[in-house]
């Protein structure tokens, strides 16, 4: 077991190391000279003024040198400047857009776990009946439909036909936060979020709990006469739930997607939404920044459902 | 007598006309077949005919709603709404059936160099996979496309190099089995060299996994492209496609007043995924008819 611990998180540090590389490696990529950054156009500047600010930048090094420079900035949590927000330092913003979308993402992915359960269990229960049928091409339209289009029709029909939810933002501006005015912000965006994750879980439930129910256990418990009710609940749904720990884990990129666009229709002042607007001002700091922090985020995520699930299942970590 | 097999019965003992065969049995993706090519017909058609002037403006109908002039009303300067949409709909079939060319000749020959090429080209493969599904798909997508910049030519390029590691690897599995086999074996030991080996051998042997890949990588890429479109990179206007039709609902007053700009093409767009993914599952369900059984 601390074998197995050891081999996951060594593996994951090695792909976080590589991320950065990766993402050093298009920030270098990317076209334009990064002095030209530094440099006020209205004010002229000699050859070698520009020269020695290139000295002073670093930019005169190697590009090894110049990662190892990077890198070690970014452990610090030092991941440079914005060239747009007034400059502004790349964490402080990526702190101060984290909480709303960890806001959203959780509530979003508790909202879908939970329906996701439910619409299985009851699709694996009247399995191949009408009600079984109508989830199945509902859950075939959720996973064709595109999740900013399902944004746009809830945000169309819910904030401006039917008037039910604000049309956007976190709060409403000009007044004091209030937690019951955030909540009534996020219901819509966290709603549309469930709904777009939610087929998923209820596939997986489904087709969990269906085998459950063909096993000898359940046969047994029906033939001592054990209710229905306690026989789905209690021996089959809990064999089936073990697998949907690692469901999250192995959603979580995707989900982090379905965030970004819903962001953007909701205007939630998120990371999903801090990423779209440094890719349209080409805020090339930024962009690497963000997308280091998402991914080093679902990594982590990743490394500990791993972990979580070979806790609760030993196998899991014998192979 | 000696029966001579007439080549319709050498067809129909052919593993391909058996899956044809059970894809027409099923419903459902018949279904999603018809309705492909009831969206393709017009789409892949309109641009040729004449008539065609999805940039005309008309300045008698600014925003109008759908009438008989405009079947599906007209945006804001006056551009008809389904010319637009069936041209957006073929800029974006485009782009996506590129990217997924491209990105199954870079998948194939990533798994077929993973399985064939010894150890150190398996591990160095695969770790490149791993590296590219590390990031969130739609994060590696603006990343890109931040790199990329803006048209046809970059996005198409972006979208291909974000879906080629699924395919690597399922060719990849698929070849590690088939490299032991007996024919395999005696293709080598007769000299076939890499590239024999790789054409005659492992790419008919990987057929069902690129079709099935094709086809379901087909709706993630003209996804790909709506997303990014719509979030105001990929395809530039005044180009049309389905993705920055959708981008003119992100103005309030567009998404509230004009619902026939963003519903037609958010429309066409849904049915185009959904048949896609009926013919996907079908096709997958028929090359893989042991997959019903477990």
């Amino acid at each position: 077991m601390l074998y197995f611990i050891a081999r996951r998180v060594a593996a994951a540090g090695l792909m976080l190391v590589a991320l950065s590389v990766l993402m050093f490696g298009l920030l270098r990529l990317t076209p334009g000279d990064p002095v030209s950054a530094y440099i006020d156009p209205a004010v002229p500047m000699s050859e070698a003024d520009i020269a020695a600010l290139r000295h002073r930048l670093g930019l005169d090094r190697s590009l090894p040198v110049q990662y190892l420079a990077w890198a070690e900035a970014a452990i610090h949590g030092d991941l440079g400047y914005s060239t747009q927000h007034e400059r502004a330092p790349v964490r402080a913003l990526i702190a101060e857009r984290a909480g709303p979308t960890l806001l959203l993402m959780g509530s979003g992915l508790l909202l879908a776990t939970i329906g996701g359960l439910l619409f299985g269990i009851i699709s694996a229960v009247r399995a191949n009946d009408w009600l079984d049928i109508i989830l199945a091409s509902l859950s075939a339209l959720g996973i064709s439909a595109p999740v900013f289009l399902v944004a746009l029709i809830g945000l169309f029909v819910f904030a401006v036909r039917l008037g039910w939810a604000p049309a956007g933002g976190i709060a409403t501006p000009g007044v004091p936060v209030t937690a019951g005015d955030v909540l009534a912000h996020l219901v819509l965006p966290a709603a549309v979020f469930a709904i777009t994750q939610m087929t998923m879980t209820m596939r997986f439930v489904r087709g969990a709990l269906l085998e459950a129910l063909g096993q000898d256990y359940v046969r047994t418990a029906r033939a001592k006469g054990v209710a229905e009710l306690s026989v789905i609940l209690k021996h089959a749904l809990r064999n089936a739930l073990l697998p949907v720990v690692t469901l999250v884990g192995a959603n979580l990129g995707a989900a982090v997607g379905g965030a970004i666009f819903i962001e953007s229709v909701f205007n939630w002042p998120g990371m999903g939404l801090l990423l779209v607007n440094a890719v349209e001002a080409r805020d090339y700091p930024l962009i690497m920044g963000a997308a280091l922090v998402i991914g080093a985020f679902v990594l982590i995520v990743n490394l500990l459902t791993d972990l979580l699930y070979a806790a609760i299942d030993p196998r899991i970590a014998l192979r | 007598m000696n029966h001579q097999a007439t080549w319709r019965e050498t067809w129909q003992a052919h593993p391909l006309a058996q899956a044809a065969g059970r894809f027409a049995a099923n419903p459902l993706a018949m279904a999603g077949l018809l309705l492909l090519l009831a969206m393709l017909l017009p789409v892949t058609c309109y641009p040729l005919l004449p008539g065609a002037a999805p940039n005309a403006i008309d300045l008698t109908a600014l925003n109008a709603p759908p009438d008989a002039a405009h079947w599906l009303g007209t945006d804001g300067v006056g551009r008809d709404v389904l010319a637009r949409v069936l041209q957006g709909g073929r800029i974006s079939l485009i782009v996506a059936s590129s990217a997924v060319c491209i990105s199954m000749l870079i998948g194939f020959m990533v798994g077929a160099v993973a399985a064939l090429g010894g150890s150190v080209a398996n591990a160095v493969a695969m770790r490149v996979t791993d590296l590219a599904m590390t990031l969130p798909p739609v994060v590696l997508l603006l990343v890109l496309a931040s790199v990329a910049g803006q048209g046809i030519a970059p996005t198409i390029l972006v979208i291909s190099l974000l879906s080629w590691p699924v395919l690597a690897r399922l060719v990849r599995a698929r070849l590690l089995e088939l490299r032991e086999r007996e024919f395999v074996i005696a293709a080598r030991g007769m000299g076939g060299g890499a590239w024999h080996i790789m054409l005659r051998h492992a790419l008919p042997n990987c057929i069902d996994v690129l079709i099935v890949f094709a086809t379901l990588q087909l709706a993630q890429a003209i996804l790909a492209e709506a997303g990014l479109s719509f979030l105001g990179m990929g395809i530039p206007p005044p180009a049309a496609s389905w993705g920055n039709m959708l981008n003119a609902a992100r103005s309030t007053v567009v998404l509230e007043h004009y619902p026939w700009q963003w519903l037609s093409p958010g429309i066409a767009l849904l049915l185009t995924e959904l048949a896609i993914n009926f013919v996907g599952d079908g096709l997958s369900a028929a090359l893989n008819p042991r997959s019903e059984l477990g």
